[in-house]
């Protein structure tokens, strides 16, 4: 399936990318020919097989709604690139 | 000679060596090589201490004092761990990864963190944001990927092991590249805290070697359960050091015929073909058995990893950690520049395909499609295991390429991984020793088990391995 350069600017508005104009045609060839390959899935007899999630039929395990953490706000705090008051800053969002 | 983990720690106890000789000599061995770009960050003060505190102790474990390599995707408290990617260059965790936790309980001495992959994505170990990882077999060469470095530090004589993670291949083509044993164990039975997530239901930790016996010295400490990964599985561990003793008597092997398909390069199947008639001559029988479906495992595989990418690497934000942009304008601007400046090519081009995977309307066609693959590749499996006890084939279809020479085309370095990820889709174990040699490189043979049958895959491979002397090859220095 052929991507056309607006589908890659609508697919990196959803993921959150920059793609620059210049590298827009690239991008549209590189998905195209990635998705040729997934496209080789169409013509497999799959339909009727049941989709598989995960590699063992398990049920993911439940823990007791306990605390297990120990508070290490200062310790997670320091690595963000700018934090304030105990809190994560980012630019403005609210005029 | 390399030394073998069971000799070391024989000189350790019999006091001929101490860990923090062991140390110093890797860290010097380490800086000497230099040239292979196969360490991120050494860190000599972690190890001279921790190979200090197996000092202080009787060498009772089988990894006490030992030094190895971490590949720089497990988290490693206050040693900086960037997953070769501009986006964590500067990340110190707060914290240690099970696997991490659990080597250093047995006194085990990591010298370092070792180049790979950006996010653990690629088969060559050129998509680092440090550089390439170059072969010690052939510096002109890539050491496989995406555990490349973990390969080259242990195949260059620098540490008898080194940990990795295999998504789609990535102990056991690099371990075939590098000449190494590499094992991946069934998924779930290592846990997967605190390593950098890439996909997550295919993720898996593994070790890289010289040897299956050293690879299992490593297993007995790295396997078990781990509460705060919920698809670790609560189920005891066999007493792999045990098992490995058994013979191939008996042992029916299944040849795929689709992994000796077109691709293969002539060398590489002969080389696998005479590794096979040796299992034979130790008692093993051959039997041909058909994966069906094996066609469909790439474009099933470059389907679901990337889809799970996309999820996964959406945590990279510039707001709690990793890369920041400077001066942004506004809380999308923050966001899109911190993750074009700190994502690699290839990194921002899975992620493009598995979002266009995941988006409204052609969910079905892609993700799904791949996941009703997957089972139709696990069922070929089980349907194979009820003829044979293990499956064998060569683990990468080519030896080790040049540098530069799969990077232009993201497809040519996809087929790399084609004998491989089946086996991450299925969640099986497998792993790859060296089964000869092609052009002058080494060649790896794959063998597959059931899932948590990896006290098989190693005694299969310790037993090939006693009998041959391809896993103790050496590259010139």
């Amino acid at each position: 399936m052929a991507i056309d350069t607006a589908t890659v600017a609508r697919i990196a508005r959803l993921a959150r990318l920059p793609i620059q104009a210049q590298d827009s045609a690239q991008a549209a060839v590189d998905l195209s020919r990635v998705l040729e390959l997934a496209g080789q899935l169409a013509d497999a007899p799959l339909d009727g097989v049941e989709p598989m999630a995960h590699p063992h039929a398990q049920t993911l395990a439940w823990r007791a709604d306990a605390v297990t953490e120990s508070d290490r706000a200062d310790a997670l705090l320091a690595l963000a690139p700018d934090a304030r008051a105990g809190l994560y800053a980012v630019p403005k969002v609210i005029g | 000679m390399a030394s073998s983990i069971a000799q070391l720690a024989q000189d350790l106890r019999a006091r001929k060596t101490s860990a923090t000789e062991l140390a110093q000599a890797a860290l010097a061995r380490a800086r000497a090589r230099v040239d292979l770009n196969a360490f991120i960050t050494l860190d000599e003060a972690g190890a001279l201490a921790a190979a200090q505190r197996a000092d202080g102790r009787f060498p009772n474990g089988s990894l006490v004092g030992i030094p190895f390599a971490h590949k720089d995707i497990f988290c490693t408290n206050g040693v900086r761990t960037t997953c070769a990617s501009r986006m964590l260059e500067n990340f110190v965790p707060p914290y240690d990864a099970g696997v991490v936790e659990h080597l250093r309980d047995v006194h085990a001495v990591s010298i370092g963190k070792t180049n790979m992959d950006e996010f653990a994505m690629g088969s060559s170990s050129e998509n680092s944001c440090f550089g390439a990882v170059r072969n010690p077999w052939d510096a002109t060469r890539v050491p496989g990927g995406s555990s490349g470095g973990s390969a080259a530090v242990v195949a260059a004589g620098i540490v008898p092991f080194a940990t990795g993670t295999d998504t789609g291949g990535s102990v056991r083509q690099p371990a075939a590249f590098c000449g190494i044993t590499g094992l991946k164990p069934t998924y779930g039975r290592v846990s997967r805290f605190g390593m950098i997530a890439y996909a997550s239901s295919l993720d898996c930790a593994g070790v890289l070697a010289r040897s299956a016996e050293d690879c299992m010295h490593v297993l007995s400490a790295m396997a078990g359960h781990d509460p705060r990964d919920a698809t670790s599985v609560a189920r005891g561990i066999d007493n792999y050091n045990a098992a490995i003793s058994a013979t191939l008597q008996g042992m029916k092997i299944g040849i795929v015929r689709e992994y000796f398909g077109a691709g293969v390069d002539a060398g590489i199947g002969a080389a696998v073909q005479a590794a096979l008639g040796q299992c034979e001559t130790l008692g093993a029988t051959l039997v041909d058995v058909s994966l069906p479906n094996a066609h469909l495992a790439i474009p099933a595989y470059y389907v679901i990893a990337p889809a799970e990418a996309s999820s996964n690497l959406a945590r990279y934000d510039g707001v709690r950690y990793g890369h920041r942009c400077a001066d942004p304008l506004s809380l999308e601007d923050l966001y899109v520049r911190s993750r074009g400046e700190g994502f690699g090519a290839e990194v921002k081009r899975r992620i493009l395909v598995g979002t266009y995977a995941l988006s409204a309307g052609y969910y079905d066609a892609y993700y799904l499609r791949a996941q009703r693959a997957r089972r139709a590749i696990a069922n070929d499996f089980a349907e194979a295991f009820k003829q044979v006890d293990l499956i064998a084939g060569p683990t990468a279809p080519t030896v080790a390429f040049k540098l530069g020479e799969k990077t232009a085309d993201p497809l040519a370095m996809y087929a790399a991984d084609v004998n491989t990820v089946a086996v991450n889709l299925a969640g099986l174990p497998a792993i790859s020793i060296p089964a000869g040699f092609s052009e002058g490189l080494p060649v790896g043979l794959q063998l597959i088990a059931p899932a948590f049958a990896e006290s098989r895959l190693l005694s299969a491979a310790h037993q090939f391995q006693l009998a041959t002397d391809w896993h103790l090859r050496e590259p010139r220095a």
